[in-house]
C-alpha cells in the first residue's frame, strides 16, 4: 500500500514537471499567454469536456467506461432545441434536455449492473444510438435564436471575469474531490474498481453503486451539452462528437487505471490542466487542432509506455542485482 | 436424437443460424417494401461494402480474440487510402501490384507500432489504440499538398477496378473487391480454425494468465494479431480507394465503431476467446443491409439508421448474455452428465468383475 501511494505520489510530480514546463514554454514563447483574457479561454473552449472528464474519472476508477458521453451531450443539446423549435416554453426545453440525460444514463447503468453486459459494449451501443437519435431530431438542420439571456450565460463573464461553466467546473470539481476522496460512497467506489467481487462479499451494494454511477454520468454530459449549445448558440446533429475520447485521455493521463481502482482528482485536475495549456499554445502558435489531438495522443502513449519501460529496466536491473547477490552468498559460503 | 443433435451444433452455431435467418427476414421485407430492391445494382452496393467492412473486421477480429481492442482501423483504412490515392495521382505510372503492396506495407508499419507498444510496452490496447487512432488521424491530417483526391486524376485501372466483373452468377456480377474480400474471410476462417496459431489466439483470449503459464508466447501472438490487423486495413484502405475514388482526409472516419459493431453482432466477445470469422461476416453483411435499405426505403428518414443500429447492437448483446450463455450452460452439463453416467458404468463393471 505505501509502496502504490509513493508510486502515485511520484506520478503526480512527473505530472507537475511537464505542466510547469509547458507553461513556462508557453509564457516564453507568446506575449499574450499570461494574460487573464487567455487563460479564460483556456478553460472556456474546452469547458464541456473537462465538466465531463470528472464524471469519467469515477466511471473508470469503478473498472467501467462510458463511451457514450459525447453523444447523450448532444442528445440531450438536440432535445432541447427540438421542442424550442416546437415553441415549448424554454426552461421545459432544458428540463427536457437533462431528463434525457438521466434517462440515457439509466439505460446504460441498467444494462451494466443488472442485465451484466460489458460497459464498453453498452456505451459503444449508446454511442452510435444516441447519435443515431439527434441526428433523428435535428436531421441536417442547425437550430439557434435561443433566448438572449441563455446565450449570455454561455459566452458572457457572470461574475468578475468568470464565465458561468467556469464556475460550474469550480464547484463540480471541489464536490467531486470530497466524494471521491474523504466520502464512504467515494471508498465504495475504489473497493468496486479494485475488486467487484471482494466489495459484493463485503456486503457493498454493487449494483446500485454503478448505476448511480451511469445516471449521474448521463446527467452531467446531458448538462454539459446545454452548456455547449448556450457557449456556440446553436445546436447540429453531430455537436460534441468525439467528446468522450478526450474525457477518457484526460482521466487516463492523470494516473486513473484503465482497469480500475487506482486514481486520483488531483492527478486529474493536474493532466487537465497540462492538456488545457498544450492545447492554448499550440493554438497561439498556429497548430491546427487535428494535429493538436494528435500530440495528446502521443502523450497519453507515452504517459503510460515510459513508466512501465522504466518499470522494465528497474526489474532488469533488481533481478541482476539479486542474482550477483546470491552467487556472492554461494561464494562464502564456499570459502 | 437430441444428444446426436447436441453433438453436431454448438450454441455459437445456432447463433450465426438464426442471423442468417435475420438476414434473410430483413431481405425479404425490404424486398416488399422497395421497387427494384433485387436488382444487380443495389447487389453490386451492398457486396462492395460489405467487402470493405469485412476485411477490417476479420483483422479486427483476430485482435478482439486475444482480448485486445484496435481502435485505430479507422485511421489506418483513411491514411492508407488517401496516401495510396495521392500517390496514385501524381506517380499514374505505377504498377497497380506496387499500390497494393504499398497499401498492405503502410498497414503493416501502424500495425506494429500498435502491437510494440501493446505488447511489449504493455500498454493498455484501449489506451494505445486510442492514441494511435488520434495520431494516424492527425498525420494524415497534416499531409502537405492539397486535402483531396479526385477520381478523375486516378489511372484508369483504378477506375477500371472499380467496375469489372470478375464474373457473374445470373445477373449479378462479383467485382474484385469483393472476390478480394471472399478470399481473405476463407484464409482466416481456416486460419483461426485450424492452424495452431490460430488456436493460440483463442488460448491467449480465454485467459491471458492461463496461457502465458502453458508457455505461450503471449507477446508474439498478440504482436503478429495486430500486424495482420494492420494489414487487412491498410488492405481495405487500398480497396475503399478503388471503390470510392474521391477521398478527403476525413475518409473511413468512425469506421473502427462500425467494425467492432459488426463483429460484436456477429458473436465475436469483447472479452476475448470466442468468435468466428462467419459471425463477423455476417454481422458486418446484416449491418450494411440495413443501412444500405434503410437509405431507399422511403417511409422513414435515413437519419434513422445508426439510432437502429446501436439498438440491434444492444438487443444482440443482451441476447447473448441471456439465451446464448444458458444454452451453453445447457451443453456443459449435459456433457457431464453423459461423463458421469459413463463413469458410473465403468464403475459398476469394475465392482462387477471384482464380485
Amino acid at each position: 500500500m505505501l509502496h502504490r501511494l509513493e508510486r502515485l505520489k511520484s506520478w503526480e510530480g512527473l505530472l507537475l514537471f511537464i505542466l510547469i514546463l509547458v507553461i513556462l514554454f508557453n509564457a516564453f514563447s507568446t506575449p499574450h499567454y499570461l494574460t487573464v483574457q487567455n487563460q479564460i479561454n483556456l478553460f472556456q473552449l474546452h469547458i464541456e469536456k473537462i465538466i465531463v472528464a470528472l464524471i469519467m474519472t469515477f466511471i473508470i476508477i469503478n473498472a467501467e467506461i462510458d463511451l457514450s458521453v459525447g453523444s447523450v451531450m448532444g442528445l440531450a443539446g438536440c432535445v432541447m432545441a427540438f421542442m424550442f423549435e416546437r415553441d415549448v416554453p424554454f426552461v421545459v426545453c432544458l428540463l427536457a434536455g437533462l431528463l434525457t440525460g438521466i434517462v440515457t444514463g439509466a439505460i446504460n447503468g441498467f444494462m451494466v449492473s443488472y442485465v451484466g453486459l460489458s460497459s464498453l459494449i453498452v456505451t459503444l451501443a449508446g454511442l452510435i444510438g444516441y447519435r443515431g437519435v439527434a441526428h433523428v431530431l435535428l436531421e441536417n438542420r442547425s437550430v439557434g435564436n435561443y433566448p438572449e439571456w441563455f446565450d449570455r450565460l454561455g459566452q458572457q463573464p457572470l461574475i468578475g471575469p468568470f464565465p458561468l461553466a467556469m464556475i460550474i467546473f469550480f464547484v463540480l470539481l471541489i464536490i467531486a474531490l470530497v466524494i471521491l476522496q474523504w466520502s464512504g460512497a467515494g471508498r465504495y467506489v475504489f473497493v468496486i474498481g479494485n475488486n467487484r467481487e471482494v466489495a459484493r462479499y463485503s456486503g457493498v451494494n454493487v449494483r446500485r453503486v454503478k448505476m448511480a454511477l451511469f445516471i449521474v454520468s448521463g446527467f452531467i454530459a446531458a448538462f454539459a451539452g446545454l452548456l455547449l449549445a448556450a457557449r456556440l448558440g446553436s445546436m447540429r446533429g453531430d455537436t460534441a462528437q468525439g467528446t468522450e475520447l478526450e474525457a477518457i485521455t484526460m482521466a487516463v493521463l492523470g494516473g486513473v487505471s484503465i482497469f480500475g481502482g487506482t486514481g486520483s482528482l488531483f492527478g486529474v485536475l493536474l493532466s487537465i490542466l497540462i492538456i488545457l495549456n498544450l492545447r492554448n499554445g499550440m493554438g497561439l502558435l498556429n497548430v491546427t487542432g487535428e494535429t493538436q489531438t494528435g500530440v495528446i495522443g502521443a502523450l497519453l502513449i507515452l504517459s503510460v509506455l515510459g513508466p512501465n519501460m522504466w518499470q522494465g529496466v528497474r526489474d532488469t536491473w533488481n533481478r541482476r542485482r539479486r542474482v550477483h547477490r546470491l552467487h556472492v552468498g554461494e561464494d562464502q559460503k564456499g570459502g | 436424437m437430441m444428444e446426436q443433435l447436441k453433438r453436431y451444433f454448438r450454441p455459437e452455431q445456432l447463433r450465426e443460424l438464426s442471423l442468417v435467418f435475420l438476414i434473410v427476414l430483413i431481405f425479404l421485407f425490404f424486398g416488399s417494401q422497395i421497387q427494384g430492391y433485387f436488382s444487380p445494382r443495389i447487389f453490386n452496393r451492398v457486396t462492395s461494402d460489405v467487402a470493405i467492412i469485412a476485411v477490417v473486421a476479420i483483422g479486427e477480429t483476430l485482435v478482439l480474440l486475444t482480448r485486445n481492442y484496435d481502435l485505430s482501423v479507422g485511421s489506418i483504412v483513411g491514411i492508407t487510402a488517401f496516401t495510396v490515392g495521392k500517390q496514385l495521382t501524381n506517380y499514374p505510372d505505377m504498377i497497380p501490384i506496387v499500390a497494393l503492396l504499398l497499401a498492405i506495407g503502410l498497414g503493416v508499419a501502424m500495425g506494429l507500432l500498435n502491437g510494440l507498444v501493446i505488447a511489449y510496452g504493455r500498454v493498455p490496447s484501449l489506451v494505445a489504440t486510442l492514441g494511435t487512432m488520434a495520431i494516424y488521424r492527425s498525420a494524415l491530417v497534416a499531409y502537405p499538398g492539397n486535402k483531396i483526391v479526385v477520381t478523375n486524376d486516378l489511372p484508369e485501372w483504378v477506375l477500371e477496378l472499380g467496375r469489372m466483373q470478375l464474373f457473374t452468377i445470373g445477373e449479378f456480377n462479383i467485382r474484385p473487391v469483393v472476390a478480394g474480400g471472399l478470399v481473405m474471410f476463407i484464409i482466416f476462417q481456416l486460419v483461426i480454425a485450424y492452424l495452431p496459431y490460430g488456436r493460440r489466439l483463442y488460448a491467449i483470449g480465454s485467459n491471458p494468465e492461463a496461457a502465458r503459464i502453458g508457455g505461450l508466447p503471449s507477446s508474439q501472438i498478440v504482436l503478429v494479431a495486430y500486424i495482420i490487423c494492420g494489414a487487412m486495413a491498410g488492405l481495405a484502405g487500398f480497396m475503399f480507394m478503388v471503390r470510392y475514388g474521391d477521398l478527403t482526409v476525413t475518409g473511413a472516419l468512425g469506421m473502427e465503431m462500425q467494425v467492432i459493431a459488426a463483429a460484436v453482432v456477429g458473436g465475436v466477445s469483447t472479452n476475448g476467446g470466442s468468435g468466428t470469422m462467419i459471425g463477423a461476416l455476417l454481422g458486418a453483411l446484416m449491418i450494411n443491409l440495413l443501412q444500405q435499405s434503410l437509405l431507399r426505403w422511403l417511409v422513414i428518414s435515413d437519419f434513422w439508421v445508426n439510432a437502429l443500429l446501436g439498438l440491434l447492437i444492444l438487443i444482440a448483446v443482451t441476447i447473448d448474455a441471456v439465451i446464448i450463455n444458458r444454452l451453453r450452460d445447457i451443453w456443459t452439463q449435459r456433457g457431464l452428465e453423459i461423463k458421469s453416467v459413463e463413469e458410473k458404468k465403468v464403475v459398476k463393471e469394475r465392482e462387477s468383475h471384482v464380485a
